[in-house]
């Protein structure tokens, strides 16, 4: 059984704060475009969270920023009260693509980290362990386009945890996938997660994806992106996906999105 | 009674022959030739040979083409060999023209198209001159240019991709100076070099530098930025991308540069030779043509071809070992 009790947890190790960070891009006709408004968020270490929202509610360009491939415009980003400057191995990174280097093996793109921090040759025991963990055990010697979407994206999230990181950012991980491997990831995921104990934050445009896996749901909305509401997901896992309580939490976040659509009572009835 | 005494040949047809016709037009082929080569008597118009070389080289190719089947087990090495097969009957048909045009009724001027016998000839006896003189000269000529150029276009191109200030200032650079045929530079070069041989080891860097340069560059900038995001979210720092991201992501391309810069490195080695460095095969060919000795710079054209697609496999041997990693390469 999976703590979700955030208030329950010790460690402080993963927490994120945001402090009302605004980000804006040049556009080509030498405007500027505000991509992000004023956003304040604070997110608990070892919390999962994800950031729903339309395109354009600048979501992806939150995880950015968080991630450090990007710089705020005005605000301030932290990580266990330091100010995030740049990319670094604290914060693991997942694409919806899995971008493995397909110049590498499978057992070198996990090590990869390894490698990038210097410590290979003192931790080339985890390649093996993270590898198990994401049930690739046995796929070290096979190169990147020998491996199904879902096996090259449980490759890249055992990439990115190897490096031990205090968050990940996943930026709709599983957007590629098909239905069945989806859910099979999902579970996955949260399995990863009960064994590591890190921070998620996760984009993704799906509604049912963001109510199973999260602690929280960020709704954003766009121009400017800002969050709209923040809803907490009370039930405790292992969760069950036909639990009749989503359904409920579905239409709230979709009407908030004004995507839960109006059915209009006919005028009259004969 | 007599079907059973013929019992013993109906047995022996009906096994599995050993070199059919049809699998075997190479073995027939080159049967042919030596036996045309034998039978008919060469019109005396060509200088003779001191022994029948080309008799001894059919006979060699002959062994090989009737031992492969015993030779060759497998399935696949059978069918390989079986593949190539009517090549090499074409190949044999080919020679039998020549030496029918050329030693046995000289249809083409004697001076200009040598006997097969004589060419052989050359390459035997001529063997230490030819090529372990030469060729060896050749070759250093060759290996030195090309690593230098290499190297100086890996650098190159490795600086454009990853620096602005370095894009800025090369680029124009290699703009203007690279689409110069490298063998335009040879009168300015054969003053500004202190020796012949440093002036063409320059030159043919040079037409290695270029091609090398240009798609180590555009290699690079074409990776796409998400494995560069991805690897700094995995701790790694500029140099760790550089070496471990950028360049092998541009390995591809790399190798085409690398590819084009061979081919033009062969170019320009012979012009080098056969203007300005007094050795090699470039300056043989060219010498045994003022002197008329055709037969030689026949010889000359064999070793070279035999040299230069042998540097080109080793060339593509050692880059599908590199780019095992890439889904359906281009063949050699």
């Amino acid at each position: 059984m999976v703590a979700t009790n955030v208030a329950e947890r010790v460690r402080t190790r993963g927490v994120i704060d945001i402090k009302s960070v605004s980000k804006t891009y040049p556009h080509p006709d030498g405007s500027e475009v505000l991509a992000l408004a004023k956003v304040d968020l604070t997110i608990a270490a070892g919390e999962y969270v994800s950031l729903i929202g339309p395109s354009g509610c600048g979501k992806s360009t939150l995880l950015r920023l968080i991630a450090g491939l990007e710089k705020a415009s005005s605000g301030a980003l932290e990580l266990d009260g330091q100010v995030i400057d740049g990319p670094d191995a604290d914060r693991g990174l997942a694409f919806q693509n899995p971008f493995l280097f397909p110049w590498l093996n499978i057992h070198n793109n996990v090590a990869f980290g390894l490698r990038a921090r210097r410590v290979y040759h003192q931790q080339k025991h985890l390649v093996g362990q993270f590898l198990e963990l994401v049930g690739l055990g046995k796929f070290g010697q096979v190169y990147p386009h020998h491996l199904s979407g879902g096996m090259a994206q449980r490759a890249s999230l055992a990439r990115a945890l190897i490096n031990n990181p205090r968050v990940l950012l996943l930026d709709e991980p599983l957007g590629a996938l098909d239905a069945f491997t989806r859910m099979t990831m999902q579970d996955e995921i949260l399995r990863i997660r009960a064994e590591n104990q890190i921070t998620m934050l996760m984009v993704t445009h799906d509604v049912d994806e963001a109510i199973y896996l999260s602690d929280r749901v960020v709704v954003m909305t766009p121009g400017p992106g800002q969050v709209e509401t923040v809803l907490n997901i009370p039930f405790p896992r292992p969760r069950a996906r036909n639990n009749p309580d989503f359904l409920s939490l579905r239409s709230q976040i979709l009407e908030i999105l004004n995507f839960a659509g109006q059915v209009e009572e006919p005028a009259y009835h004969i | 009674m007599v079907k059973s005494l013929l019992l013993p040949l109906y047995r022996l047809k009906s096994q599995p022959r050993l070199w059919p016709i049809r699998d075997h037009l190479a073995l027939w082929a080159g049967l042919l030739a030596l036996i045309l080569e034998l039978s008919l008597r060469s019109s005396g118009l060509h200088p003779a040979v001191e022994r029948p070389y080309f008799q001894y080289f059919l006979i060699l190719t002959l062994v090989y083409f009737a031992g492969w089947p015993l030779i060759a087990r497998s399935p696949a090495q059978r069918a390989k060999m079986l593949n190539k097969d009517n090549f090499y009957a074409v190949a044999f048909l080919f020679l039998s023209a020549l030496n029918l045009a050329t030693s046995k009724y000289t249809l083409i001027p004697a001076i200009f198209f040598p006997t097969p016998d004589r060419i052989l000839a050359v390459l035997v006896e001529d063997f230490n001159y030819l090529i372990l003189e030469c060729l060896f000269s050749s070759g250093k000529l060759l290996l030195t240019g090309f690593f230098s150029g290499a190297l100086a276009g890996l650098i190159t191109g490795v600086a454009i991709g990853f620096s602005k200030p370095a894009a800025y200032w090369l680029n124009p650079l290699i703009k203007i100076l690279g689409p110069i045929p490298p063998t335009a530079w040879i009168p300015i070069v054969l003053v500004a070099f202190p020796t012949t041989w440093t002036g063409a080891v320059f030159l043919i860097a040079l037409s290695v530098w270029f091609p090398t340069s240009v798609m180590t560059s555009s290699g690079i900038l074409n990776v796409q930025n998400a494995y560069f995001e991805v690897s700094s979210a995995l701790g790694a720092k500029r140099i760790y991308q550089i070496f471990l991201v950028g360049i092998p992501a541009a390995m591809p391309l790399i190798f085409t540069g690398l590819f084009s810069g061979a081919c033009s490195s062969f170019l320009t080695l012979m012009t080098a030779e056969m203007v300005g460095v007094k050795n090699g095969i470039g300056w043989y060919i060219n010498w045994q043509r003022e002197m008329l000795s055709y037969a030689n710079v026949y010889a000359g054209l064999i070793v070279i071809a035999i040299s230069f697609y042998s540097l080109i496999t080793l060339f593509f041997k050692i880059r599908d070992r590199v780019l095992v990693w890439q889904k359906g390469m281009i063949k050699w």
